[in-house]
Order: structure tokens, then sequence, then C-alpha cells
């Protein structure tokens, strides 16, 4: 795992403040990036504490139990469908937008969880998931001596 | 049928709302619309907003849909990696048809607003006898 975004090259290569800017350009004008949103869907935000990790997600349309999520070790797989409850010859269609058909994620974690200790929600069409460290794995303040 | 109400002169043209705050950045939501028979349906995804602070006001014709979302930042924790921002949401149509406001049904249920318009009696074509001279 790395625990930081340094880059040692990155000072060797002169185009990398140009990327920069362009992705946080991009970042403020364009919105979501539009490859990302179909290559990976649902969208995901993840959020650290000392010894947990909160994924939250919005996957509006889906109910609690069509839902699939699963966690081993350090991966935690979001998987489901939309069911279009409208449907039939008689329907004429205006605008199509929303997400539809199947989706599966997965997305490594940057430590290990404990599957016993995992809470999930869904809410209003955002899941949140909330993940603790196991016990055993968990960092330990070290006292020193002088 | 809805027709799309393009905003013109930016984001805050359709920022300013008649009730409570003014939304500061607001979404464009998912929508599917059809019409079935007599009646038009508006889906919108509007995740991370409670139902009651859902706003669907028809004025003239036109429709204005607006959510509030509550942000939910858990306490205690950093942000690790961001795909998705959480903001209001805000999208208005004009509607071709009358609509028969008293029979406007509008439900909320994970995170998609449904509303169902139904054509006013009036609008409804209706068939002329043409009798032999």
């Amino acid at each position: 795992m790395l625990h930081t975004r340094f880059d040692p090259l990155s000072e060797l290569d002169p185009f990398a403040g140009m990327r920069h800017m362009q992705n946080e350009m991009n970042r403020m004008f364009g919105g979501p990036d539009p490859a990302r949103r179909t290559t990976s869907y649902p969208p995901m935000n993840f959020w650290v504490g000392p010894d947990s990790i909160v994924m939250t997600a919005e996957l509006p349309g889906l109910s609690d139990d069509s839902i699939d999520l699963t966690v081993h070790d350090t991966m935690i797989s979001v998987q489901g469908e939309f069911v279009d409850q409208d449907s039939g010859d008689d329907l004429v269609w205006h605008r199509r937008e929303r997400p539809k058909g199947k989706f599966s994620r997965s997305v490594e974690l940057p430590f290990r969880v404990d599957a016993n200790k995992i809470e999930a929600r869904f809410e209003s069409g955002v899941l949140t998931v909330e993940m603790q460290r196991p016990e055993e794995e968990k960092p330990k303040r070290i006292e020193i001596k002088s | 049928m809805a027709q799309e109400l393009a905003t013109r002169g930016g984001r805050d043209a359709a920022g300013q709302v008649s009730t409570g705050r003014p939304i500061e950045k607001a979404f464009t939501p998912a929508v599917d619309i059809f019409e079935q028979g007599e009646m038009t349906v508006i889906l919108a995804d509007m995740p991370g907003v409670a139902p009651d602070d859902i706003d669907v006001t028809l004025e003239r014709q036109v429709l204005t849909l607006t959510g509030r979302v509550k942000r939910q930042a858990p306490e205690g924790y950093r942000r690790l990696s961001t795909e998705y921002r959480e903001g209001d949401y805000s999208r208005a149509f004009t509607l071709s048809d009358a609509v028969d406001r008293k029979k406007i049904k509008a439900d909320f249920r994970n995170g998609v607003l449904r509303l169902e318009l139904p054509r006013a009696a009036e609008a409804k074509p209706k068939k002329i006898a043409v009798k032999a001279a």
C-alpha cells in the first residue's frame, strides 16, 4: 500500500504541473469525469478514521434488498441491478437518462476489515458502509520511556 | 409531454427558489420521462434527499423539481477519496399539455421522485360527430 502520494520523479517531469492544473480545471468546470462515470459505477466516496473506514455510494432507485454487498479481506464489492418498473408497448419514451441494467464494482481498501463488524445502511438512495479494522491489527501506541 | 426548460444566465437563474435559502450549487438530476395513455410520468434521481426536502411546483406550464441534500460527513473522519459531490438538485420543464392539477401524484422512494401528471380533460382530444346534411 502506498501511504503518500509523493512521486519522486515528478520534479523531473515538466508536464506534471500542467497535467495537474488540467485535472483541476476539469474537476472545477466539467463535473464528474464522464469516462470514469461509465467505467466505474456507482461513484463512491471514502472517509477514514483511526480504526475504521466509511464508504458512501449513490444508488438511487435500488432498495436495500436489491444491493449485494460483500467484503473480503481488503476488498469491498457492490453489485446490483436496476429493474424497470415501467415497461410495456404503450409507453412512449421522451427521455431515458437514469442508469439501467446490472452493475458491479470492487474496490481495494487501505487495510483489512473485520467482516463481523460491518454496518451498512441504505437511506434515500445512498448506501453507507462503515467498516472496522480487526482488533489485532489496530495500530498500537507505544510508550517511550525516558 | 415535458420539454426541458433551458435556464438562461447560467446557474444562478435556476438557483433561486421562492422558499427557504437559495440554492448555491444545484445538480441536474437524471430523469426518465414517458407517456402512458393519459399520463405523463417523470422519474428523477435525487439521492441523499429526504422526502420532506423535495419541492415540486407547477406554475402555469412550468414544472420545477428541487431537492435539498442533507450533507453527511461522518464525524471524526477525514476524506480519503471523492468521486461524487453532494449538492442540491434542481430542474425545470415546460409541459405542453394542460395537467389536471388535482390528480397529480408525487412519490419519493429510495432517492427517486416519481411524478404522475394526468392530462386535463380539456386537453384530451375530443371526437366531434359530423352530422350528415
